[in-house]
């Protein structure tokens, strides 16, 4: 309803003429989806903001794994009590390489949260390593996109989205099992490759606190 | 925009990135020469006495060109298209907020790298720490020159050579002034084909 209000004000705007598909999407029955963005570049957090918002994605980027977290209202491993406004978050996306916690130790400090695991998490590297791509996908990422993320890449996220108008964590006792839809298009061939127990092996720059 | 003192150095683009350039030393359109700067200002001044449609159409094809000659030097590439869809009604500044961001993380990346190959020894480390973050901003805005010299430069990095190093520096930023520069100037054909009326001839995103 606050859409089609905003877009209705807008459509005598001369120079950007309101597009036919925000309007329909405005008039159809698309719940608004929250996503949480994690990354430490602030060009990437723009970037991101920018495209998770034309799929009319309610958006909250951060620049931290822990920042994340406290979002989420989880603090020190443990599960407080969740915020309102985490409890409504239906995707985390978030880059691998971060300085201090990378991607990796957030996806798994969510899938290990008995409040979190639902979320449905996606990462984003601009390396093409397979043995990290396995290891994030093994620990439960829905998808392993490859940088920079392209519209394209958004617009498959919908599919990994449940309940956008309930709280994941809704207890409706539904079984969520992984999306059909888990698209590997970016990951290339997994097949016979040696599983190493750490994924930190491929060096992640992490370690260099960068001001 | 005076055509009489106009330089030829890429990196000395005096222009604010969302306003007309009003500086005397402007390196915004440093590609051409100054009789045809002039010629085309002459021009342009010409056009706004007649019919105001077709100097905003005129600015429109400028800008057109400019983009497709960009992408065909390979200065950018279609990650900048992406950038361009993604500008709608309801985010009508995206490209220039996106790439104003850039410039400045940029900027930052680009002293701290100059310093670090100060140093003695260089903590290489360190130093591929930057390049790794240069190469991926570059990489999400479609800066395609500067990416491929980061690219190159991590090579180095990893090789622990110093004046390979210092010569990636220099290419980076010589790449770095000149997609600046050309970026600084779309915009100033942006603001013009706005304050004319026009509408910005962008792609339209894709289903």
């Amino acid at each position: 309803m606050e859409l089609l209000m905003e877009l209705s004000s807008k459509m005598t705007t001369n120079n950007y003429p309101v597009s036919q598909k925000r309007f329909a999407a405005a008039i159809s029955s698309i719940p608004e989806a929250h996503v949480l963005a994690v990354d430490d570049s602030i060009v990437d957090r723009k970037l991101i903001e920018g495209l998770l918002k034309t799929s009319l994605y309610k958006v909250t980027a951060v620049d931290s794994a822990l920042k994340a977290l406290e979002f989420l209202g989880v603090r020190d491993g443990c599960s407080t009590s969740l915020r309102p406004n985490a409890s409504q978050v239906n995707l985390i996306i978030t880059d691998y390489c971060m300085p201090g916690m990378t991607g990796y130790d957030l996806l798994k400090a969510i899938k290990d949260s008995t409040a979190l695991r639902e979320i449905p998490v996606v990462v984003m590297s601009s390396e093409n390593s397979p043995n990290r791509i396995e290891s994030c996908l093994k620990e439960g990422a829905e998808e392993f996109l490859i940088k920079p993320v392209k519209i394209s890449d958004v617009k498959r996220l919908w599919s990994y989205i449940r309940n956008p108008t309930k709280a994941p964590c809704s207890g409706s006792g539904e079984t969520l099992g992984p999306s059909p839809i888990c698209s590997k298009r970016k990951v290339g061939s997994l097949e016979g490759l040696q599983v190493k127990s750490n994924p930190e092996s491929q060096p992640c720059l992490n370690g260099v606190i960068v001001a | 925009m005076s055509a009489a003192s106009m330089t030829l150095q890429a990196g000395g683009a005096k222009c604010k990135p969302r306003g007309p350039c009003s500086g005397s030393s402007c390196a915004c359109e440093s590609e051409k020469s100054v009789v045809a700067q002039k010629q085309e200002r002459e021009e342009d001044e010409a056009g706004e006495k007649d019919d105001g449609a077709v100097d905003v159409e005129k600015l429109q094809q400028k800008l057109i060109d400019l983009t497709e000659t960009l992408l065909a030097e390979e200065v950018l590439d279609q990650q900048f298209t992406q950038l361009q869809q993604l500008q709608d009604e309801s985010n009508p500044e995206f490209v220039s907020e996106v790439v104003s961001l850039f410039f400045e993380d940029s900027a930052r990346l680009m002293e701290e790298l100059t310093e670090s190959l100060k140093q003695d020894p260089i903590n290489y480390v360190a130093v591929d720490a930057h390049v790794h973050q240069f190469k991926g901003s570059s990489s999400s805005i479609g800066a395609q020159k500067v990416k491929a010299v980061c690219i190159k430069f991590r090579k180095f990095c990893e090789e622990k050579d110093r004046e390979g190093c210092q010569k990636c520096l220099e290419q980076l930023k010589q790449e770095f002034a000149l997609v600046k520069s050309k970026l600084e100037h779309m915009f100033e054909l942006e603001q013009q084909i706005l304050a004319a009326g026009g509408s910005l001839p962008y792609p339209e995103e894709e289903y």
